[in-house]
């Protein structure tokens, strides 16, 4: 409560004149804490922003100042075979790979929920893939789904079955790269496991005093009350998996082998941008990327008031 | 009594069953990489496959990091990591301070502008920014893999801290404003060290993102003496063959010094995920 009278103090100044004193050394001690910020606003964002859209309407390189060619760079992609290959490549992924992460985030961590011992190893062990650095973890794997001297198919072979092609086939490409991205979901889990331990027990004291038996415990009130972290975890991956870039790119040494059925957009966009320094062609392509993933969370938000639930 | 616990018991057993299966599955990678790292050339081609290596090829880890001058790699990712992490420490906690704990007009509007940014993908600005690196002759050189950093250009993080301030008592700064003290010093000797742990968070998360760039260097590094540890890992490949002993070995003491730091921090990391995940 001093607070009020230390601002109270020398109240013989008329009221209104005093009020806009404070505001506006508020004004200006705000301005100079965030001052650092707002000029990394203006030189890392808007700076860039406006000339991404700049760019995407010229013919700009770094070696060549190019020309406007207004929207030739977006008529040029939708004719650019390997630019729709990129998309349908990167939204299968996305499909298959955010609903696997999802899936698999819950079931692990509603076993760890459960009171059992050694709770503290098995999550460190689930969340250690995600310290790896990326190349690391593409160098592994490459080397695990080796087609001949991989452990997989070694392993595979001891039961009778493959050998699998994994990374070596157009059919089985994109597969293992989902492999390997589940291998990743520890920050899901994490986060899953945070959401379990905010619910209640007293929704799970009154199932139990009605009969509930766990399943149904599990499907009508862990499931519907860790639907807003469910949501938080598939906004969060879908924006993810549909920039994805160095896992791909790390695995194919940039090519997006075998036949571009690992050709992510963002690399695609990458080696426009700095393998053909085609920068207006590529700025085109951060911009149609921009609009998928906003349209997409987009469509995530309209769905989620059917199916997220928030406790109370 | 008996009749309740048992069907309990055995639920237990069976989801330690489930949870032991899949720990194998996820440990299975680091195994393979350890195992491999200790291979002869002879023992890595072969059918069925050595679990584990005789003798154990130790001498493998002296010459991956001779192979590639992995001592200066590590010299200059750790120094990348750490301008990223001082530059995150001193701008990110200023512009959360000024996004928090001061009421002035237009604060809400900055607050929004930063988590629109927050939307926007790292692609659209990629070009441009290299582009006007590029003109400034930066390109070649590690300034702009870190110096975002010192502007508060990681808007999650000021976001994040954000949170931290907001849950300090409201009249904190009150009395040391009665008393006439500045707002730089209030800021420093009184807000700041409440918020620590948040710092502590920021820093960790940077600090790991940073070590683990392959995109940044990848754009702005062309001398093969500045490589960082994820570009410099390539060069195993760019060979006529994989070494793969050497790279297992080198992809190995890339990733201990992040699950070392993980192991004294742990506890630090998984708050700081689970607040992005629950309160985010």
């Amino acid at each position: 409560m001093s607070s009020v009278s230390g601002t109270e103090k020398g109240a013989a100044q008329p009221r209104k004149k005093r009020r806009t004193g404070i505001e506006g050394r508020k004004a200006r001690i705000g301005v100079l804490f965030t001052l650092p910020w707002i000029l990394g606003l203006l030189i890392f964002y808007v700076y860039p922003l406006i000339s991404s859209v700049y760019y995407s309407f010229t013919s700009y390189s770094i070696i060549n100042p190019g020309s406007f060619v207004g929207l030739q760079n977006y008529k040029d992609l939708m004719q650019d075979k390997l630019f729709w290959k990129s998309i349908q490549n990167t939204l299968i992924f996305t499909g298959v790979s955010v609903p696997v992460n999802i899936l698999l985030g819950i079931v692990i961590a509603m076993l760890l929920n459960a009171k059992i011992r050694g709770r503290g190893v098995y999550r460190t062990i689930f969340f250690i893939p995600t310290l790896v650095p990326v190349v690391a973890t593409a160098t592994v794997w490459r080397w695990l789904m080796n087609p001949n001297y991989g452990l997989f198919n070694n392993i595979l072979g001891a039961f009778g079955l493959g050998p699998v092609p994994w990374l070596a086939s157009t059919q089985w490409s994109k597969f293992s790269l989902v492999m390997i991205a589940a291998w990743g979901i520890g920050q899901a889990i994490v986060i899953n496991l945070g959401g379990l331990q905010d619910i209640s027990p007293e929704h799970y004291e009154a199932a139990s005093i009605d009969g509930a038996s766990a399943w149904q415990k599990a499907t009508r009130i862990t499931i519907p009350l860790l639907t807003p972290v469910i949501f938080y975890n598939v906004v969060m991956g879908v924006i993810n998996a549909l920039q994805t870039f160095t896992l791909p790119y790390a695995l194919t040494g940039g090519e997006g082998s075998p036949t571009h059925s690992l050709t992510f957009y963002v690399m695609h966009l990458y080696n426009n941008a700095f393998g053909y320094m085609k920068m207006g062609y590529a700025s085109a392509m951060a911009w149609i990327l921009f609009l998928i993933i906003l349209v997409l969370t987009l469509v995530i938000f309209r769905t989620s008031k059917k199916w997220v639930h928030y406790q109370q | 009594m008996h009749s309740v616990r048992k069907p309990r018991n055995i639920g237990r057993v069976v989801i330690h069953l489930v949870l032991i299966a899949l720990s194998v599955v996820f440990l299975l990678p680091f195994f393979w990489m350890l195992s491999t790292a200790l291979k002869s050339e002879s023992q890595i081609f072969v059918n069925p496959p050595v679990w584990f290596p005789r003798p154990m090829q130790w001498d493998n880890f002296k010459k991956a990091v001779e192979y590639i001058p992995f001592f200066k790699y590590m010299r200059n990712t750790t120094f990348v990591a750490i301008m990223d992490v001082l530059g995150t420490v001193i701008a990110c906690p200023l512009a959360a301070y000024g996004l928090s704990r001061i009421e002035w007009k237009g604060r809400d509007a900055l607050f929004f502008i930063t988590i629109a940014v927050m939307m926007i993908p790292t692609e659209v600005t990629m070009v441009p920014s290299f582009i006007l690196y590029n003109k400034l002759g930066l390109v070649g050189t590690y300034l702009p893999l870190y110096i975002t950093s010192f502007f508060g250009g990681r808007p999650f993080m000021i976001f994040l801290l954000r949170q931290f301030f907001m849950n300090l008592p409201r009249d904190l700064e009150d009395a040391a404003r009665i008393d006439g003290a500045n707002e730089l010093h209030i800021y420093a000797k009184i807000v700041l060290p409440l918020v620590v742990p948040g710092i502590l968070t920021v820093a960790l998360f940077r600090f790991m993102n940073s070590w683990n760039d392959f995109l940044g260097p990848l754009l702005y590094l062309s001398d093969e003496k500045m490589y960082t540890l994820s570009i410099g890992l390539q060069m195993f490949t760019t060979q006529y063959k994989t070494q793969w002993a050497l790279l297992m070995a080198a992809s190995l003491l890339i990733t201990l010094p992040v699950i070392v730091i993980y192991f004294f921090v742990q506890k630090r990391f998984i708050e700081g995920i689970t607040f992005s995940g629950i309160k985010g």
